[in-house]
């Protein structure tokens, strides 16, 4: 049972007129099993949270702490932060040319656990990986993400949110783009490593669409940098009734 | 590379923090030229104004030196080379002992059957049959030479395994050296010219693909860092026919190749791919023209370069040329380098020149820069480490041109010789 804790989190990004605040004091705790769904119009820092936890340098953490099973996240770099468990499948997955899927999952396989993998459970691992979530097997030697569609980069997230096996997974608008079949195979993706019960979610969408197939525990409405409210799975019906009017200024809503 | 990815690349906006570079002479060369001013600003296109050669069409070609005026550095195509390394290539009689030529199969292995190997004199009929200097140490490599290698794929032949030309120096004489391949009708081949050891020579390798062929011509420079290379590399490329050329310029001081395709008859396919990686003080330049001179025609062309160490040089100039007559042309250019430490510079030169409007399509793009940090962060969050990422992203960028060669021996070699590259820099 593993614990990640957001605390009174504040974010900012540099920018040409200066320091931009997005994150305006987060709290959120997360524990393994648990599936949250932060929710939200655009620009309200819904991503900004997701990179942030994943240690994407343009971020800047300006106070507040996120700790897993009591260990400082903030402190460990990129890597390690992977290492110690977190994932983040990410909403525009870069092409990264030259590098052969196979060769990149092998790698990275090998960096989170510390020892290669075996080979031949490994390649089983993969095919069949790969073909419950119905990518060709010919994408093992194509570069990574390089010419595929954003349905295809989706997916080849969701495989590896299968394969390596993380304690938490924060999915940042994994449902963007998708068509409704797509979007069936990597929520499908996904619940098969719920059901192990030893993974954590962070589901972070703007549309409540994802979640008649991720069933979520909590809801949160992010608005402008801060939690909004919070609720159970009852919120998200609420959302796709009313939309996120009633939670933005006045003059927004013109 | 599939069809796809290359046009979903050439779509694709430059990478973020990359930026275009700009042309600059030589600082080894006098900067007092008329040149300056206008190559002074970025990305001329060209050259600059009242130059005469400055459409690529319009350069002096001549077998006899004495029709090209003695280098100063200022021309055009000699701006960024620092004529002073080049050893006497440019002033002095190239008699020295040429490197030795040893006709082989991949990597040393037993000669194909099936080709023809000849050493002819100079009145050969093969020689000029598909190349004519274009600047003055070609022109003395073509008065100088005694004796060429001829190397023969039969028509209608199709050779399995690579044809390797091995080229070894063992002289620091200024010498020439002249090569002739010729892919006859309907044949099929890869050849493989292998560079090593030290030399100072002056090389014109003409490559004559008859209608239908397809070949594939790999030049690899794998020097001693002492050598100093400049090869003319002149194909003619027939009808229906289909060329590939790579350029591997790891190894030499100097190393100057300047490949053309010249597409004369129509529904030719070519594709040239280049790889240098340069290290502390080596110059490596390469110069390509791509003469679309009749319809329906296609060339791609990527060259991609690594640059670490203080004084690292690379240049690369992209000329193509869509003459009027070319309706129908499909073109694009593209050159991308990597510098991987302080001190190096690559200069990058894409010259697109297009005299009709019916073509299919016609682009090019430059970009040199440090790593992508979207690369590092995306394989540092599936728990890569940097270290690991940065070898990881050098080996994929380069390995792109690597995939192309289709002779798995040698792409075998060149990617452990690039890892020896990467560990030199303490990369």
């Amino acid at each position: 049972m593993s614990t990640l804790e957001i605390k009174d989190l504040h974010v900012s990004i540099e920018t040409e007129q200066g320091n931009k605040e997005i994150l305006k004091g987060v709290s959120l705790t997360i524990k393994t099993g648990e599936i949250h769904a932060i929710m939200g119009p655009n620009g309200s820092g819904k991503s900004t949270l997701a990179s942030t936890i994943a240690g994407h340098p343009r971020y800047i953490v300006d106070s507040g702490s996120i700790t897993m099973d009591g260990e400082n996240v903030l402190e460990m770099s990129v890597d390690e932060r992977a290492r110690a468990g977190l994932f983040l499948a990410m909403q525009y997955p870069v092409e990264v040319p030259g590098v052969t899927m196979t060769n990149f999952l092998r790698t990275a396989k090998t960096a989170l656990d510390g020892e290669a993998p075996k080979l031949r459970t490994w390649t089983k691992d993969v095919k069949e990986a790969m073909s419950q979530l119905r990518i060709d097997a010919d994408f093992a030697q194509r570069n990574v993400n390089e010419g595929f569609s954003g349905g295809e980069k989706k997916r080849v997230e969701i495989l590896q949110l299968e394969l390596f096996k993380p304690k938490f997974a924060v999915m940042d608008e994994t449902d963007s783009g998708l068509d409704v079949d797509a979007l069936k195979v990597v929520s499908e993706g996904h619940n098969r490593v719920h059901e192990t019960g030893e993974m954590g979610t962070l589901l972070i969408t703007h549309y409540t669409r994802i979640l008649r197939y991720i069933k979520p525990d909590f809801v949160h409405v992010f608005v402008d940098g801060r939690i909004a409210e919070e609720g159970g799975p009852e919120l998200a019906d609420r959302l796709e009734e009313e939309g996120y009017d009633r939670f933005l200024p006045t003059a927004a809503k013109a | 590379m599939t069809e796809i990815t290359e046009k979903a690349r050439i779509g694709a906006p430059a990478i973020d923090g990359f930026t275009e570079e700009g042309e600059n002479l030589s600082p080894a060369n006098p900067d007092n030229s008329p040149l300056a001013g206008a190559s002074a600003k970025s990305h001329s296109h060209g050259g600059g104004v009242g130059v005469p050669d400055s459409s690529r069409a319009g350069r002096l070609t001549s077998y006899k030196v004495e029709d090209f005026p003695v280098l100063t550095g200022r021309e055009e195509d000699w701006r960024f080379t620092p004529l002073k390394r080049l050893r006497g290539l440019h002033t002095q009689a190239l008699t020295g002992a040429a490197p030795s030529v040893a006709v082989t199969g991949p990597e040393g292995a037993e000669r194909p059957a099936g080709i023809t190997v000849e050493t002819v004199g100079r009145d050969d009929s093969r020689i000029g049959s598909a190349g004519i200097p274009e600047d003055r140490v070609s022109a003395a490599a073509w008065e100088a030479f005694s004796e060429a290698t001829v190397v023969t794929i039969p028509a209608e032949s199709s050779i399995e395994t690579a044809v390797g030309i091995s080229v070894t120096g063992s002289s620091k004489d200024p010498s020439a050296q002249h090569i002739v391949i010729v892919a006859e009708k309907f044949s099929k081949a890869v050849v493989v010219l292998d560079h090593k050891g030290s030399a100072t020579v002056s090389q014109n390798v003409e490559i004559d693909v008859q209608d239908g062929a397809d070949l594939t011509v790999v030049s690899v420079q794998e020097w001693d860092d002492d050598a100093v290379h400049a090869s003319s590399q002149q194909a003619k490329v027939g009808r229906d026919a289909k060329f590939k050329h790579v350029v591997v310029s790891l190894g030499g001081d100097l190393v100057r190749v300047t490949p053309s395709a010249r597409l004369k008859q129509t529904g030719s396919e070519v594709e040239m791919f280049g790889l240098y990686f340069a290290d502390a003080g080596q110059h490596l330049e390469q110069r390509l023209f791509v003469d679309h001179a009749v319809p329906n025609c296609k060339s791609r062309v990527l060259y991609k370069g690594a640059l670490q160490g203080e004084n690292a040089h690379t240049v690369w100039v992209g000329d193509v040329l869509i003459r009027k007559e070319a309706e129908g042309t499909d073109s694009y250019e593209a050159n991308r380098n990597l510098i991987l430490s302080d001190g190096a510079r690559a200069d990058s030169v894409p010259n697109l020149e297009i005299e009709t409007g019916l073509i299919e399509g016609a682009g090019h793009a430059s970009t040199t820069g440090r790593f992508d940090d979207e690369h590092l962060f995306y394989l540092m969050a599936r728990g890569i480490d940097e270290k690991t990422a940065r070898r990881l992203v050098v080996r994929g960028f380069l390995n792109e041109i690597i995939q192309q060669i289709k002779v798995p021996a040698l792409e075998e070699r060149l990617t452990d010789a690039v890892e020896r590259e990467l560990a030199a820099g303490n990369f």
